[in-house]
């Protein structure tokens, strides 16, 4: 790890101005991607921004199907919670599978989502979910946050501050790990919304968490794993690596989506 | 025998310390004025180094030196070596080519050392070290065993032309020939043995301390044999005489054959903290241990393997490109020639066999000992090939195993070795009852109507350990002799020390060396201390590899426990004016046989030092040092089954049962025994399912440094073992141990791919059978 100066801030706006005025700093929530990352001198940041002492990040509000999570809320909080649950349980059973147990009591909804890892499992849900992420400044749907590879609509000063989503009528989610990393080889995130189904991909897509389309129409009419009977879904686009081909991937698309709508019809 | 002697399953006494996290390893030990060391290492594959520019890294704060490959050089620093000659059948000696510990004008790998930092803090010194800019020339690079050979491919060393080390051969070729043309069936294998990274829990690490006052330098390492290492680095690495050299090895967490070996960061730290003036420790980072740790396996090889009308075997010919890696390791030579091809009668009565081996330098890290290190090589290819020769010849392959094993001992195999005693049908048929092989069609059927593929496989294994006779290993090209050594100290009140030159990471000596003592004697375990590893504490002793603790080590320590019995039974004798053949010790006292004439043990002990009453003539004291040289290897063997489950949709296999039949010899401590298999077995089917060294074929990056890539054997992936054992005392030793820390890494591989073949019904399967792997496999049998 390089030097670095640690800044713990109490508030959003102090934060975002500690943000501003440092020449090349970081924030830090749990830590679990860049802390690793900074030991293994991958990253130096001048300045670390530390905003697990703010208030408003933290807590999880349910209002009839809304849903809000603070940025700062750790996966473990959201996967124990009885609220969420109640309403879109797929949420909490996607938590509850992040990482490892200690992953899940440091690593936050927000940092998650903000990295954009795309083996990461959040960003699945959220695209799945036609979720909203809260920044600083605006709020940013997911359809347009998720720009890339550990890239994402944020701006250089702009933090995430909350998520929240309309529970579906339905979800559901299931993924094949990296039998190294046990991140996700393939993560497929299904929805019923009331207007429609989505069906969200990561730890595939070349660029990223995708919305798989081809599996989406066929499930318009039926949301029902007999209704992906023998589809496919193209393998261009898909990441190759020596753990999983893209014709391999393109397979547990699919597999996986059945498994997700097994769990979401279960 | 008391109940902590042979056969009892003594809870570790290592454990409190290792389990409270009370260890010590050399990352805890701390010297006076003691500064830490960073290596320069190449990030390229093959390159000329143009020009080193230390000037910028000597400005940097808490630098207090830099030192390069031809400063060691100009200061005699010697090559590191291959202790194992090998000649090939033109009868040349094998090219080795020269290994610097820090280049000195080329890199031949990716992590090759070419400077080390000393700093006065670790930060400080990485800094620096990536401060020193080294300007290479790239070469081309060459990483798989099959290209390095190929005309045009990159050249490595020029004393190795074609990048071919040796050319070696083992048996009777033309007898070989002459049964496969007249065999009715043969059965021919591609078989590809991947490339293992040993990932040891604690990393590497050296403490090279030098005394000017004493002109004495101080090694604290991470190593399985420090005698062996003192013994090396003394004379060859020109650092120090054997006198002037103390090597420490600790408390070492796990080695699996990796820390055999001397490697470049040892002689350099000790060489960098003469020319700093300070003590200088170094440990591997995790990254450092993927890079630069000696690799395991390797191997590219093509099998035949001829059969009679009745299914007898006839003749087994194999050919076999084994990767050496960038350089020759200490005795990396001996691993695919006599620990591997002197295996490949197996279980089997095979008259005619040949084996060609071909040692090759690519653009890798070397490659040496691993876990059963030529064994689990010789046995997959064999097993493997019977179990594929059953299925073409339609018979069962228990049956075909059956039928060729070798039923009369002693043995005398077509490939050297000798096998003194076994019993494979012993073991055969208690692998089958439990893993009540007669009912699976049962069990395959159930597991279709859920939609999964459930396979079987076995796998008979033999393996050699106990390494091994020194004549014998010298008439064979070893560079030193492979006896072991113990000294029994009894202190003046019966309380015993042990010096051993086995050396324990992980195996347990503390324990079982004790019960040997404890249940001989017939006093409580707590009594008997077992010291090792520190060459200023201990006689010369040859360490720990090749499940050789327990046969040779052991058998030193019985043979200097019998001259301290034979004394403490003269004392005895002239103090309770007997025949001293009629004393014995038992129950913690020495006495009179079938009389109530009884001295304490105790009591005896310090008589020799009190020196009051003893046999005219004799000397004070009791203490006894036997060397042990032992006269053949052993021959562990056993019977492995396999039940897997392979989900279709994804190619993921899950073991869903495993059994292990093992025949270890006498048993010493049956609990320990039980843990050396399943961490074997773990490591076997790691070898199998997940673990596989990817580097990439042209830029010579390795691909797999990491655990987010080199995939680990981890609990769930692990069922619960179901061990037994069948024993056949080792008859050339005197304790009928044979030994058991490799056998579970030997055995299991091929038992798994065994059963995944069954399963899936397609035998073109590589290691590891990774979900993808399987799957390809499936969707292409479709």
């Amino acid at each position: 790890m390089y030097q670095t100066t640690y800044h713990r801030a109490s508030s959003i706006d102090e934060a975002v101005r500690l943000l501003s005025e440092a020449e090349d700093a970081k924030l830090v929530a749990g830590g679990q991607t860049l802390i690793p990352t900074m030991k293994q001198r991958l990253a130096a940041p001048s300045d670390l921004i530390d905003l697990r002492h703010i208030p408003e990040l933290k807590g999880i509000t349910v209002s009839g199907n809304s849903v809000r999570i603070g940025a700062g809320t750790p996966h473990a909080q959201v996967a124990d919670s009885q609220e969420i649950r109640a309403v879109c349980p797929a949420f909490c059973e996607l938590a509850g599978v992040i990482g490892d147990p200690h992953v899940r009591h440091m690593g936050t909804i927000g940092g998650s989502i903000a990295n954009n890892d795309p083996a990461a499992d959040y960003p699945a849900a959220m695209l799945g979910l036609k979720g909203t992420i809260h920044t600083s400044k605006r709020d940013v749907s997911a359809d347009d946050f998720f720009v890339g590879l550990f890239e994402t609509a944020l701006e250089a000063d702009e933090i995430i501050t909350a998520v929240s989503f309309t529970a579906p009528q339905k979800a559901g989610y299931a993924k094949f790990r990296n039998p190294a990393s046990r991140y996700a080889m393939t993560g497929v995130f299904v929805a019923q919304h009331g207007d429609g189904v989505r069906v969200a991909v990561t730890g595939a897509g070349e660029n990223g968490v995708f919305r798989a389309t081809e599996l989406e129409a066929r499930l318009a009419g039926s949301f029902d794993e007999a209704a992906l009977q023998g589809a496919t879904v193209p393998s261009s686009g898909l990441i190759s690596d020596i753990h999983a081909s893209a014709e391999y991937r393109a397979n547990l698309i699919v597999v996986m989506a059945k498994r997700a709508l097994a769990a979401a019809n279960g | 025998m008391g109940i902590e002697g042979i056969g009892a399953r003594v809870a570790r006494k290592e454990d409190k310390r290792f389990i409270t996290g009370r260890g010590r390893y050399v990352e805890d030990m701390v010297v006076p004025g003691m500064k830490y060391g960073v290596f320069v290492r190449s990030p390229h594959a093959h390159a000329k180094i143009r020009s080193i520019d230390l000037s910028a890294a000597q400005e940097m704060p808490g630098v207090i030196g830099i030192y390069t490959g031809p400063e060691l050089k100009a200061d005699g620093i010697g090559n590191l070596i291959c202790g194992w000659m090998i000649h090939s059948k033109d009868g040349s000696p094998m090219n080795m080519g020269q290994w610097s510990p820090l280049a000195t004008d080329t890199v031949r790998y990716v992590g090759d050392a070419v400077a080390i930092v000393v700093a006065e803090t670790r930060g400080q010194a990485r800094d620096a070290a990536d401060a020193v800019v080294v300007e290479y020339e790239e070469l081309p690079a060459v990483t798989n065993v099959v290209e390095a050979l190929k005309d045009g491919a990159p050249q490595l060393h020029p004393e190795a032309k074609g990048n071919l080390i040796f050319d070696w051969e083992i048996g009777d070729s033309s007898a070989t020939d002459e049964a496969l043309s007249q065999a009715v069936h043969i059965t021919k294998m591609h078989i590809v043995n991947n490339r293992l990274v040993p990932n040891a829990m604690e990393p590497r690490a050296a403490l090279g301390v030098y005394d000017m006052a004493e002109d004495h330098y101080t090694l604290w390492t991470t190593s399985q044999n420090p005698h062996v290492a003192r013994l090396v680095i003394s004379a060859f690495y020109n650092v120090a005489p054997e006198n002037k050299l103390r090597v420490i090895a600790p408390d070492v967490g796990g080695g699996f054959g990796s820390k055999i070996f001397i490697y470049p960061e040892e002689v350099v730290c000790l060489w960098a903290s003469r020319k700093s003036g300070v003590p200088v420790k170094w440990t591997a980072d995790r990254t450092e241990a993927f890079l630069c740790d000696a690799h395991g396996r390797d191997h590219v090889t093509e099998v035949q393997m001829g059969f009679d009308a009745d299914n007898r075997m006839v003749g087994l010919k194999v050919d076999t490109i084994a990767n050496f890696g960038a350089y020759m390791s200490l005795f990396s030579s001996s691993v695919p020639t006599y620990l591997y091809a002197t295996l490949l009668s197996g279980q089997y009565a095979i008259p005619a066999i040949h084996c060609n081996v071909r040692a090759v330098y690519t653009n890798t890290a070397p490659v040496d000992a691993y876990r059963g290190a030529g064994r689990p090589e010789a046995t997959y290819l064999l097993e493997r090939t019977v179990e594929t020769a059953a299925r073409e010849l339609g018979v069962s392959p228990a049956e075909l195993r059956r039928k060729n094993f070798v039923r009369t001992f002693p043995y005398q195999t077509p490939v050297i070795m000798n096998y003194d005693t076994g019993d494979y049908e012993a073991s055969l048929n208690a692998a089958m009852q439990a893993a009540q092989w007669d009912t699976f069609p049962q069990r395959r059927d159930e597991a279709r109507a859920r939609g999964k593929l459930r396979g079987i496989g076995m796998s008979c294994y033999i393996e050699a350990c106990g390494i091994a006779p020194s004549q014998a290993v010298g008439s064979l090209g070893a560079g030193v002799g492979l006896w072991e050594s113990a000294e029994v100290r009894v202190n003046a009140v019966g309380t015993i020390e042990v010096l051993t030159g086995s050396h324990s990471h992980g195996q347990g000596h503390e324990t079982t060396f004790a019960q040997l003592v404890a249940g001989r004697l017939g006093i409580p375990i707590e009594q008997v201390s077992i010291v090792h590893g520190d060459t200023d504490k201990v006689q010369m002793g040859m360490g720990t590899y090749g499940s050789r603790s327990g046969a040779v080590g052991m058998s030193a320590l019985l043979k200097a426990m019998e001259k301290v019995e034979a004394k403490a039974k003269k004392i005895a004798a002239h103090q309770l004016e007997a025949d001293e053949n009629d004393i014995v010790i038992e129950n913690g006292e020495v006495k009179v046989a079938g009389t109530d004439r009884t001295l304490p043990w105790a009591q005896v002990a310090l008589a020799a030092y009190t020196a009051h009453n003893l046999p005219a003539g004799m000397e004070p004291g009791l203490k006894e040092t036997a060397f042990y040289d032992p006269q053949n290897f052993t021959f562990p063997a056993g019977c492995y089954i396999a039940e897997v489950e392979i989900d279709p949709d994804t190619g993921k296999t899950e073991v869903v049962q495993f059994v292990a039949a093992d025949d270890f010899g006498v048993i010493i401590n049956p609990m320990i025994v039980e843990g050396q298999v399943h961490g074997g077995i773990a490591q076997g089917i790691g070898q199998a399912l997940l673990e596989g060294c990817h580097y990439d074929a042209t830029s010579g990056q390795l691909i797999t440094a990491s655990f987010m890539d080199y995939t680990m054997p981890r609990a769930d992936d692990l069922p619960s073992f179901q061990i037994s054992h069948q024993t056949t005392p080792c008859t050339t030793n005197p304790l009928g141990i044979k030994g058991c820390g490799e056998a579970g890494a030997i055995g299991s591989p091929p038992a798994i791919i065994n059963a995944i073949t069954d399963a899936i019904g397609n035998n073109n399967l590589t290691m590891p059978a990774t979900p993808n792997v399987v799957w390809k496999l499936l969707h292409a049998s479709v």
